[in-house]
């Protein structure tokens, strides 16, 4: 077990490594000048040098990649093309809770709602209310988050008036629901799914059938056989929804004008703000690599049929 | 629920394909025709698809043609889903979007298919180093978060792409290309099938490794076939079902992603058609005028839905395990 986390961690400096090289070379050859980008268009080429020479630009390819590797290791990002002499990782971090925020809020309303579905769904297998519940999550995560949103505003605001139209005001305001659902939306029916599957899979086992002959009372059956097993799988999917996070992070916070990690992804990106794509990128790269390790050794703590040699 | 074929839908356990063969995809139809979602589906996306490709046929309007007398209207008898802040049609912009959403669906999905076939279907006949390599390679793209690296190879690379053949068209003959905006297509499912690949790779590798070893395999290998023919022949064509399945997801994820690289506008630029483009210029519009930005929105939906019926239905029909 412990090899095996060994193994996993070690691991994890060649992906960023290879990662930081591919985002390297892709911005390097990438056109459109930074110093332009910070000077403007009609600059005194004496003043554009020097700036380059400030920056470091004119260094040789393998000189800067090292460079940057090495003032990285020590958490240094360089300084944001955009925002000039504003550390890359102070301007991130507070980026970076927003979005934490936005995403946990996100995946607590998926599994919240998700679970219980599931879980009636498998219940009344084979009714209507189960056809209901699978049909209509799987129309919700093939809708693509420019229609819920825009839908969302049509009723909530627009017709009923109950919540803001954009804006971010942290966990506890009324401005993060609607983000916050869409976010849930497109991961809710893989959580129902596999909920239902799973409670399936739980029901007709045969310590349930003995749960329920020696007379425990159903909802004591529910809880602590069925439930408590069919959950399981869960977690699994919790690692696979990192991933659809980050994309919503993108579109829903622009959409929504709230200042998180993905909206300044898209905005750095306009700006050729390299080195705080840089950094965003490896971020990324670097939770969800741990996030999937977090969560496969999680995996044998929960299940401890689960054993990684 | 372990035994091989419940884990590998759709693949014929030994001693039953060969002899099969046609009547798979018989029966396969007929399976899938049984499912009315998944057939409506179908023919959802070859109406949209079929649209798109015939778009200069059989829009009503130019998708370029303004008419500000005639702007942000309500669906009528002249313009069936209305008209945009313009004036332009919307049906004729929404069947021009399917036009690039079908090019660059297909090609990114065609592209990322043929690299993740050959490069699974090596790594896992091959194995040794040549599968190490492989895989980690596909371990490294999968620690990106796909839709991130689709939007950073698009910036990055696609100024340098347009500046580079904009100095060579000249010399290759095809002048105007580089203004032409085909450019931004190319770049698009470019992007698209590097990053899709290595899912493909997996899933091809793990049916090979699991098929290399079956008897009909040995057999051929023992017979003298060569390592192409028994690839070609006898894996390819065993492997394919989980491959079908698989495009067909992709496809409606292909889609998604052209819209939301040309909503960033980092896509297909305007006035080039997209949905991605409507989308973006009508993101205001909910409060107003909501038909301009559910229109193109829905649309991208019904897709995407279908696609996943199709898919859905496929795995099913395919699990010779049926139900």
């Amino acid at each position: 077990m412990t090899r095996y986390i060994i193994r996993r961690l070690l691991w994890l400096p060649v992906v960023l490594l290879a990662v930081s090289f591919i985002t390297f070379t892709l911005g390097y050859y990438a056109p459109g000048d930074p110093v332009e980008v910070m000077l403007g268009q009609r600059v005194n080429p004496a003043a554009a040098e020097r700036l380059r020479e400030e920056l470091g630009l004119n260094r040789p390819f393998l000189e800067r990649y090292i460079d940057f590797v090495l003032r990285a290791l020590s958490g240094d990002f360089g300084e944001s093309y955009k925002y000039r002499g504003q550390p890359v990782t102070d301007l991130i971090a507070d980026k970076v809770w927003v979005s934490v925020q936005l995403g946990l809020a996100g995946l607590t309303l998926a599994f919240a709602m998700g679970i219980p579905l599931g879980i009636l769904a498998a219940l009344k297998q084979g009714s209507w209310l189960d056809d209901l519940i699978v049909g209509t999550t799987l129309v919700l995560n093939s809708i693509p988050v420019f229609f819920t949103l825009p839908m969302l505003l049509l009723i909530f605001v627009r017709t009923l008036h109950w919540l803001p139209s954009s804006g971010w005001g942290g966990l506890f305001d009324s401005r993060i629901i609607i983000p916050a659902v869409v976010m849930a939306l497109p991961g809710l029916a893989v959580i129902t799914r596999q909920m239902r599957a799973s409670t399936l899979d739980v029901l007709y086992q045969d310590y349930v059938r003995v749960a329920r002959a020696k007379g425990l009372p159903e909802s004591t059956v529910m809880v602590r056989h069925v439930v408590r097993n069919a959950l399981l799988p869960l977690w699994t999917i919790l690692g696979l929804s990192l991933g659809g996070l980050v994309e919503g992070f993108f579109v829903i916070e622009t959409l929504y004008g709230i200042p998180g990690i993905g909206a300044m992804a898209v905005d750095s990106m306009f700006t050729r703000d390299y080195p705080m794509i840089m950094a965003i990128t490896l971020l990324v790269a670097a939770s969800f690599v741990l996030a999937n390790l977090l969560v496969d050794i999680g995996y044998t703590f929960l299940d401890p049929r689960i054993r990684y040699d | 629920m372990t035994d091989r074929a419940a884990l590998s839908p759709g693949v014929p356990v030994a001693g039953e394909a060969p002899v099969k063969g046609r009547s798979l995809w018989r029966v396969t139809w007929s399976r899938f025709r049984r499912r009315k979602v998944a057939v409506a589906g179908l023919v959802f996306i070859l109406v949209v698809y079929a649209a798109g490709i015939f778009a200069p046929w059989v829009a009503p309007y130019d998708y370029r043609a303004q008419n500000l007398d005639k702007a942000r209207q309500p669906p009528s008898w002249e313009h069936p889903l209305g008209t945009d802040e313009l004036g332009r049609d919307i049906l004729s912009r929404l069947i021009w979007g399917a036009r690039t959403a079908a090019v660059v669906s297909i090609l990114a999905v065609s592209l990322g298919t043929l690299y993740g076939v050959v490069l699974g279907a090596l790594s896992g006949y091959l194995g040794g180093w040549v599968d190490s390599l492989i895989m980690r390679l596909a371990d490294i793209l999968f620690a990106f978060p796909g839709m991130l690296f689709v939007i950073f190879i698009a910036a990055t690379i696609k100024p340098g792409f347009v500046g580079f053949v904009a100095q060579h068209e000249a010399a290759l003959g095809l002048e105007g290309l580089a203004r032409s905006g085909y450019l931004d297509y190319v770049v698009v499912f470019g992007a698209l099938s590097f990053v899709g690949w290595p899912g493909m790779a997996r899933l091809v590798r793990g049916q090979v490794l699991s098929l290399k070893n079956q008897e009909f395999v040995v057999a051929a290998q023992a017979l003298g076939a060569s390592t192409w023919q028994v690839v070609r022949r006898h894996l390819l064509p065993n492997a394919l079902p989980p491959v079908l399945v698989a495009v067909s997801m992709g496809l409606g994820h292909a889609v998604t992603a052209e819209v939301v690289l040309s909503w960033l506008g980092i896509g297909v630029q305007p006035p080039n058609p997209s949905w991605g483009t409507m989308i973006w210029e009508n993101r205001m519009q909910w409060r107003i005028n909501p038909h301009l930005l559910l229109m193109p929105a829905a649309t991208v939906g019904l897709v995407n839905l279908s696609f996943q019926f199709i898919g859905d239905a496929l795995n099913d029909a395919l699990n010779p395990r049926g139900r």
